[in-house]
This record gives structure tokens, sequence and C-alpha cells, in this order.
């Protein structure tokens, strides 16, 4: 059970609407009393302590925030918590397993996809909801996916590769192996 | 940032949401997308006292085509819907064009077509394709259902005429009259930004002479603004050099653009221009193609 937050609402405030909410946090219930103001980005963050979500701009612009909502990518500064009642939200730290990184994670990883890391939750989960529809993208559906989520380093180049290796990497050995120098053509 | 403090109802039904509306006198605001509301009340520029969620409620997340041809979005359509649409590519090609330009594609699986036309931004790019085909809104409040055109709907920033216990619960554009054809242009300095300037056009044609037409142009004034003029130009003509450009010049006066850091005023009259020329000229080279 999480407990009403000092920065949001003092319980002894008279007349002020508190509302219960249960939400599935990367598969696991949380029930919650908090006020209808609190944004889901607050409560994943200082109610749940899940802190891998970033907050950034505050404002709708960059996309650091992103979590999946029923699998859909959403600012989570831009929708009240209490709107996620009964539903089922997933942040960075639902990503990996027990004992192995999410091939998004390790996609990340292997191809230097981040820099100061602060936009890299964000971009993982928008990354996530691209390859749950589309698990071959080609690299310019990426950048369209992800263009609602800014990177300062402006490390794009690597985050489209980072991607690019998470799809590979999901659609299983079957599919065509990473782009490999040919042996026969070494010198 | 928070916002003041609310209060929040989830009404399961549009009659309780109706309810609720009256029940706050002017002071309770309709929660759709929340991709506008959720960030101006974050900055206090809005403070309702309650907030009315029409997320639970059914039969709202549609868009279809009437047997008339008409087209109905309704209140929980999200903009990633559209873009995603099998209808739109057929049948309404501007908005087509449109749906993947709204904002970004986070903003998108949220954002409403409808709230977006409520909320009434100058640099709102729906009203201006839903004006540019004659579009109205449908809202519902205690004593019925009653049909605003889009032309009406708006009458300022950030202001429409809804009454206050009246929900909008649909975007309709009307059936076709002749063969569509048209486009939606947006310039904009990255991905999520306000439009430095943007141009909706939507013809009808019968082989080749059109019918109905309009044009409407987003973040070039106070309001979106009904290029009558420049629509009424091309209606009875078809589609050449000269009428192209007399379209294109029409429109670029029609537009009140102030200079600001996405561009001197002159410029975007300029960008206006060359976003009606880009349009038709795209349609007049389709159709000779198909001709």
């Amino acid at each position: 059970m999480t407990s009403l937050f000092d920065e949001v609402a003092e319980p002894a405030a008279d007349g002020v609407q508190v509302r219960r909410v249960t939400i599935t946090v990367n598969g696991r219930k949380r029930t919650a009393d908090i006020e209808p103001r609190l944004l889901l980005a607050h409560l994943l963050r200082q109610g749940l302590r899940l802190t891998g979500t970033h907050t950034g701009c505050d404002t709708t612009n960059c996309g650091a925030c992103t979590v999946l909502v029923d699998g859909q990518p959403v600012k989570s500064c831009t929708m009240f918590a209490v709107q996620a009642d009964g539903h089922e939200v997933t942040t960075v730290e639902g990503l990996a397993g027990a004992s192995e990184l999410h091939p998004l994670q390790e996609g990340f990883k292997q191809e230097h996809g981040l820099q100061c890391g602060f936009c890299t939750p964000g971009m993982m989960l928008a990354a996530k909801a691209l390859l749950d529809e589309n698990p071959d993208p080609t690299e310019d559906e990426i950048r369209w996916a992800l263009s609602g989520n800014l990177c300062r380093c402006t490390g794009y180049q690597n985050i489209v590769k980072s991607v690019l290796w998470a799809a590979d990497k999901m659609r299983g050995p079957q599919s065509e192996a990473p782009a490999e120098p040919d042996e026969s053509e070494k010198p | 940032m928070y916002p003041p403090r609310f209060r929040y109802e989830r009404p399961a039904s549009l009659d309780e949401a109706i309810g609720l509306l009256s029940s706050g006198r002017g002071e309770a605001k309709v929660l759709a997308g929340g991709q506008s509301l959720v960030p101006l009340m974050k900055l206090r520029f809005a403070a309702p006292e309650l907030l009315v969620d029409i997320n639970d409620l059914p039969g709202l997340d549609h868009h279809r085509v009437d047997a008339d041809g008409s087209l109905h979005i309704g209140a929980l359509c999200r903009h990633a819907s559209l873009e995603r649409s099998t209808i739109l590519p057929d049948t309404q090609p501007t908005m087509a064009a449109a749906a993947p330009l709204i904002a970004d594609p986070i903003v998108r699986t949220r954002g409403t077509l409808v709230g977006s036309l409520c909320h009434a931004d100058p640099q709102g790019d729906w009203a201006a394709v839903v004006m540019a085909l004659g579009g109205s809104v449908v809202a519902q409040g205690p004593s019925g259902r009653r049909s605003i055109a889009s032309r009406d709907f708006v009458t300022g920033p950030f202001e429409n005429t809804l009454a206050y216990d009246e929900v909008a619960v649909e975007a309709v554009i009307p059936g076709p009259t002749g063969a569509r054809a048209g486009g939606y242009l947006k310039l904009e300095r990255r991905v999520g930004d306000f439009a430095t300037a943007g141009v909706a056009v939507a013809i009808e044609h019968t082989q080749g002479t059109i019918g109905r037409a309009g044009i409407a142009l987003t973040g070039v004034g106070g309001a979106t603004i009904d290029a009558r003029d420049a629509a009424d130009s091309l209606s009875g003509q078809r589609l050449d050099a000269a009428t192209i450009a007399r379209a294109a010049e029409l429109a670029a006066e029609a537009a009140r653009p102030r200079t600001d850091h996405r561009g001197s005023a002159a410029y975007k009259k300029h960008v206006v221009h060359t976003f009606v020329t880009r349009i038709l000229t795209r349609i007049s080279t389709t159709e000779e193609e198909a001709a």
C-alpha cells in the first residue's frame, strides 16, 4: 500500500478528494490512495520508488517519462495516476527478466545506444511498443516511432542501431543474421 | 509541476457525464485524451474545479462511414486510430495526410480529434482539416443533441460555443458530392512543435471540374483561418497553372501571421502560398496520370 504523498496532499486537509486506485505495475498489483492531481509519473517515481521513469521537460515534449499503459506508449507526465486505475503499466523496470536483460536493453548496451542515459528508459519503452506491433521495422519506421522522444546528447544514430539490434534478436535465429562481413571477402 | 486541486469523476454513461457537467456550472471540464488539457492545468493556465473523465464511456471510440458517405469520428477516437485507419486513405485524403502530422507518435496514442477541436488552439491541425472539409461537431446536453458547423464552433483562441453542460460526442464530415482530393501540409521545426504554418485543402470534383472546395490555414492567425475566397475561386474551375496560382495568392492574402521565433510574417505567407500550390499541383498531376 502506498500512502498519500506529502508533496501532493496534506492528509489533514479537509475537502480534498482522495481516490483509491489499483494499478498493475510491471505485473504486480499496486494499490494507492491518491489525490486526483497526482501525475502517473510521480506515482511511479515517488510513490512506488520506480525511479527508472524519468521526468525531463514536464511539458509533454521530451518523452523521457514514456511508459506503456495497456501496451501503448504514454507520456506519464501527461496522464493523471487516477486515469490508470484498473489498467496495466509497464516501466523500464519491467523490461528485464530475473536473470537477463531485455533484448532492447542488451541492444542499447551492444550498440552504445546511451550516453548520459536520461532519455533511455523512454526510448526503450517507445521502441518496445513499436516492436510489439512491428517486429521487423525499417530504420525509417524506428525514427518515426521515436520522433516523440528527445535525446539531448543527440545520440540518435546509435539509438536506432540499438533498436535494430533488438528487433533482430527478438525475431530469433530464423531471421537474417546481422550484417557480418563475409569471410570470403576479407582480404 | 502539479496542477491546482480538482475533483475527479469518471462516469460510466453519457447522461451521467452531462449531469456532472451541469453540476459543475461552468467550472467543469471534460477529460478525454488530456494531451492539451493536462499541460495547460500543470502550467495553471486552466484550473477547472471538476474533471469529468469520459474515457470509460462506451461507443465513442469509433470512426466510421455511414450509408450517406458521411464520416463520424467519436470523442474517444485517438489520433493513432486515424493514423492507422484503413478507411481514411481511400475516402479522406486531407485527413489521411494530416493524421501522421499531429503532435508526436506518443501524444497520438492518447489525444483525440474531437478534443483537439474543442481545445480550439489556433495552431491545432485538425481544426483546419475539419473546416476545409465543411465538418461539424455534434454536442449532447441535457436537452438533446445539436450539430454545430466547425466554422461556428470556435469563438476565439481556446474558446468554443459548447454550453457548459454539453459534451462534444462526435465530429462529422459530410459525404462527398464528387471525387474527393486534397492534402495537408505543415511546416514544423521538429516533430511535436506547433506549426509554423499549415494548409488544409479539400476539393470534390466531377471529371476534373471542381464542385465543393475548402482551404483552411493553421498557425497563421489568432484562429484557424477559413480561406473562403481562395476555395471559392476553384469552384466550377479545372485545376491548371492559372487557377492554382489564383487560389494560392488568395490563400496567402487570407493569412494573418505574426512575426515570431518561427519566422517572419512574410515568410509564413510565402509558406501558405507554396503549400497551396504544392497540394493543388499534386492533385492535378495525379488526376492527369489517372485519366
